[in-house]
C-alpha cells in the first residue's frame, strides 16, 4: 500500500504538515475559518516530534500487523480494505485508549472535540495525496508505494 | 554605549485578518523577527533585523505577511542617499569595514540591456529547433592550430594531431566557483548532481571538495586559489579540470573572507583548517608575481594531472583585462575565466564589491578582440561570469566573445536565494549560504538538482530558440559574431569598446 514515509533529514520543523492535517480534520476545512471561528478547534492527527536541530512528522504508520487491531475491543479500529488504511470508526469508540496504550509511535490521541475517541491519521481518507505530504514545503514527506518493513514502519 | 542610529529597512505587515498564529514564519526566521505570545495567542514582529529574505511570507499559509521597504525617508538629497547616510551610522558605530554578500547592486551601466539581438527575415531562412537539430555542445579547452588528417589503407580519416584536453559541456552555461563553507553542502550537492545530469561542469570553489562529493569528479572544476585551502593530490585528481583562482568579479585585488561561524567540522575537514577559524585567502598567490610565476603553477597541476586535465585561470574583469588575459594564454591556461563587475561573492567589503572592476561585456569584448588581433584566440577557451541573468545574456556575451558563461548567482536564485546580500551572516534562510544544521536541511538537495537542471533546460531551449531566429544552427557560428549584436543607447566610445554597431547601421 501507499504510505507516508518521512526523511528526516530535509524536515525543518515548520509544522505546516500539522496546520493542514487540522484544516482537513477541521468542519469547514478553511484555514482561516479552522483556526479562527472554529471551537472547539480541530486536531492534527500527526505530530512534528522535534529535539534540536532533529525534527520529523510522526503520524500513523498503517501497520501491517497493528497493534491497535488487536487491542480495540469494539472493532472500532479496522483496516480499510481498498487502501489498507488503519482507521478509527468513531462511531464504535468507546474511549478505552487500549489503542494509544499499545501504539509503538504513539501515533494515536484522544480526541478533544466532539465525541471522546481515539484520533489518527486517516491518510486523508478519499484524498490522493495526504495533505501533509502535498504541503511539506521541502519534500520531507513523500506518500509512496514500498515494501514495508516487518512491522510495518519506515 | 549610547543610542544606535540604525532603523530598521525593512517593515513587515501582518494582515491580521489573516494570522492564523500558526507559528511558522516564527520558527523560519533565523533573524529572530517573529515571536509568539502564548498568553494572547498572538504573532508579533520586531523587524529591527529584517532582511527582506522572504522565507516567512514563502511559508505562510494564509498569505498574511508582506514584507515592504520602510517608509521612513530622509530629507531629499540626490548626493547624501539614505543608503550612504546609514553606512556612515554602521560605521562610525563599528570602526569596521563594511561587508555585503551577492554581488554589485549599484546602478552601473548594464550593458546586456543596451544590446539587441538579430534575426533573419526573407533573405536568410530562420531555422526551427523543434524541427531541426541543433548543436550547443561547447568543447573548453585549448584548440590546435591547424589540424592534420591521414588516411589509412582503408581509406579511414585519421586525426593526426594530438588535442589538448578538453571539457564536454551539452550547454554553454557552467555553475561558477562557489565554496563549500560560503555555501552549504546540500547546496553544493545540488549543484554536482544538477551538473552530472546537465552534461555540464560546476566548481568547488577554493573550498576543497567534500569527500562524498568525489563520484561527480567528472562534472567538478576543482579550484586551486590563494589559500590553497582543501588542495590536495586526491582532490585534484577528483576533478575533470583544475582552475587557479587569481581574481573574483566581486572583490577583484583582495582574498576570499569565510568567517569562522561558517566553518564547521566538516568544512574545517575539507579545507583543512581549524574548525571555528576565519578562512582568510590571501590577496595575491606568494607564489605568483608575475606571468612567468603563473606559467609555473599553471604547469605543476599540468603535472600533477598528467597533462590529462585542462588547467584554466580565473581573474577578475579589471582595466588591463585585455593584456593579462593575453600573458595567460600565453602562459600556457587551457582556458581563461573572466568575472566581471557585477559577479557574486559570499563576502566581501561593500566598497570594494561596488567600486572595483569593469562590467564583464566590455571584459570580454575586449580580450576577445586583443586575442584575436595576437592570434592566439584559438589556444584558450573564455568563460563569462559576473551577472549572466538569463539566457539572452547567455547569446550576448557568446556573441562578444566568450565560449561558455558561468552562473552563480542564478544558479543560486534558482535555489531559493532572493538576493538579501547577507551571505556573510551565515544566516541564510533558505539553507544555501550557511552551515547551521537548522538552516541547511531547509535545501533537500532532490528539489534543488530538479530546479538548477531545470533551469540550464530552460535556457538551452531558448538559446536555441535565439539561434535559430538568427538562422544559426550550432553555438560555433555565435562564438565572436558580434554581427548579431546592436547597441541601444550607448555612446561612440562604449560601442567601439563592445565591438558592436548601433541599432539601425547595417
Amino acid at each position: 500500500m501507499k504510505r507516508i514515509h518521512v526523511n528526516e533529514e530535509y524536515c525543518i520543523g515548520c509544522r505546516l504538515c500539522e496546520i493542514h492535517c487540522l484544516v482537513q480534520h477541521s468542519q469547514s476545512r478553511k484555514i482561516i475559518k479552522a483556526f479562527k471561528e472554529e471551537a472547539p478547534r480541530a486536531m492534527a492527527r500527526l505530530v512534528v516530534e522535534e529535539e534540536g536541530p532533529l525534527s520529523f512528522a510522526m503520524q500513523c504508520r498503517h501497520c501491517e500487523e497493528a497493534a491497535c487491531l488487536e487491542a480495540c475491543m469494539t472493532g472500532a479500529m479496522h483496516r480499510d480494505e481498498e487502501t489498507g488504511a488503519v482507521l478509527c470508526d468513531e462511531e464504535k469508540c468507546v474511549g478505552c485508549w487500549m489503542c494509544i496504550m499499545v501504539c509503538p509511535y504513539g501515533a494515536i490521541q484522544r480526541s478533544l472535540i466532539g465525541r471522546s475517541a481515539a484520533s489518527k491519521c486517516d491518510l486523508c481518507y478519499g484524498n490522493e495525496t495526504p495533505v501533509c505530504v502535498a504541503n511539506c514545503p521541502n519534500e520531507a514527506l513523500i506518500f509512496v508505494d514500498e515494501t514495508p518493513s516487518d512491522n510495518g514502519a519506515q | 554605549m549610547g543610542i544606535s542610529l540604525k532603523t530598521s529597512e525593512f517593515r513587515i505587515e501582518r494582515n491580521e485578518d489573516r494570522c492564523i498564529a500558526c507559528q511558522v514564519c516564527v520558527r523560519q526566521c533565523a533573524n529572530d523577527i517573529h515571536a509568539y505570545d502564548a498568553e494572547d495567542d498572538w504573532v508579533y514582529s520586531d523587524e529591527t533585523n529584517c532582511v527582506a529574505c522572504h522565507r516567512c511570507v514563502t511559508l505562510c499559509p494564509t498569505h498574511a505577511l508582506t514584507i515592504r521597504r520602510t517608509p521612513l525617508d530622509f530629507r531629499e538629497n540626490a548626493n547624501w542617499t539614505a543608503q550612504r547616510i546609514t553606512s556612515i551610522y554602521k560605521q562610525a558605530e563599528t570602526g569596521g569595514i563594511l561587508l555585503t554578500g551577492m554581488g554589485n547592486d549599484r546602478p552601473h551601466t548594464i550593458y546586456f540591456d543596451h544590446m539587441l539581438l538579430n534575426a533573419s527575415q526573407v533573405t536568410n531562412p530562420s531555422i526551427d529547433p523543434l524541427r531541426e537539430p541543433m548543436e550547443l555542445r561547447t568543447y573548453i579547452g585549448r584548440k590546435p592550430d591547424r589540424v592534420q588528417v591521414s588516411r589509412d589503407d582503408n581509406g579511414q580519416i585519421r586525426l593526426e594531431t594530438k588535442i589538448s584536453p578538453q571539457l564536454t559541456l551539452e550547454t554553454p552555461i557552467m555553475f561558477s566557483a562557489m565554496s563549500y563553507g560560503s555555501i552549504s553542502y546540500n547546496a553544493c550537492l545540488s549543484l554536482a548532481r544538477a551538473a552530472k545530469k546537465s552534461g555540464i561542469m560546476y566548481n568547488t570553489g577554493e573550498g576543497g571538495l567534500h569527500s562524498s562529493l568525489y563520484e561527480y569528479g567528472p562534472w567538478t572544476i576543482a579550484q586551486v586559489a590563494s589559500g590553497r585551502f582543501g588542495v590536495h593530490p586526491e582532490y585534484l585528481q577528483a576533478a575533470a579540470a583544475l582552475e587557479i583562482k587569481i581574481g573574483q568579479g566581486a572583490k577583484p585585488g583582495i582574498g576570499g573572507h569565510l568567517p569562522g561561524e561558517k566553518v564547521s567540522a566538516e568544512v574545517s575537514r575539507t579545507r583543512m583548517i581549524p574548525e571555528g577559524t576565519d578562512a582568510l585567502s590571501p590577496a595575491p598567490h606568494h607564489d605568483i608575481y608575475s606571468i612567468e610565476d603563473l606559467r609555473q603553477l599553471i604547469f605543476a597541476l599540468k603535472e600533477a594531472s598528467n597533462y590529462e586535465k585542462p588547467v584554466g585561470v580565473k581573474i577578475a574583469a579589471v582595466h588591463n583585462v585585455a593584456p593579462i588575459a593575453s600573458g595567460i594564454a600565453r602562459a600556457g591556461a587551457d582556458y581563461i575565466a573572466i568575472d566581471g563587475l557585477r559577479g557574486g561573492t559570499g563576502a566581501a567589503p561593500t566598497i570594494i564589491r561596488n567600486n572595483v572592476g569593469i562590467p564583464i561585456e566590455m571584459a570580454i569584448s575586449a580580450v576577445d578582440t586583443r586575442l584575436r588581433q595576437e592570434g592566439i584566440r584559438n589556444q584558450v577557451s573564455l568563460i563569462a561570469a559576473g551577472s549572466i541573468r538569463n539566457s539572452a545574456d547567455v547569446v550576448k556575451i557568446i556573441a562578444l566573445g566568450a565560449d561558455a558563461a558561468y552562473i552563480g548567482t542564478g544558479a543560486l536564485v534558482a535555489l531559493g536565494c532572493h538576493l538579501c546580500q547577507k551571505c556573510y551572516t551565515g544566516k541564510c534562510n533558505w539553507g544555501i549560504a550557511t552551515q547551521d544544521p537548522y538552516l541547511t536541511k531547509r535545501l533537500n538537495p532532490n528539489i534543488g538538482s530538479r530546479r538548477l537542471s531545470n533551469l540550464i533546460r530552460a535556457w538551452s531551449l531558448e538559446i536555441k530558440e535565439m539561434l535559430g531566429g538568427m538562422g544559426i544552427n550550432a553555438i560555433d557560428s555565435l562564438r565572436g559574431n558580434r554581427d548579431h549584436l546592436r547597441g541601444v543607447g550607448l555612446n561612440q566610445v562604449e560601442l567601439d569598446t563592445l565591438g558592436i554597431k548601433g541599432a539601425g547601421q547595417s
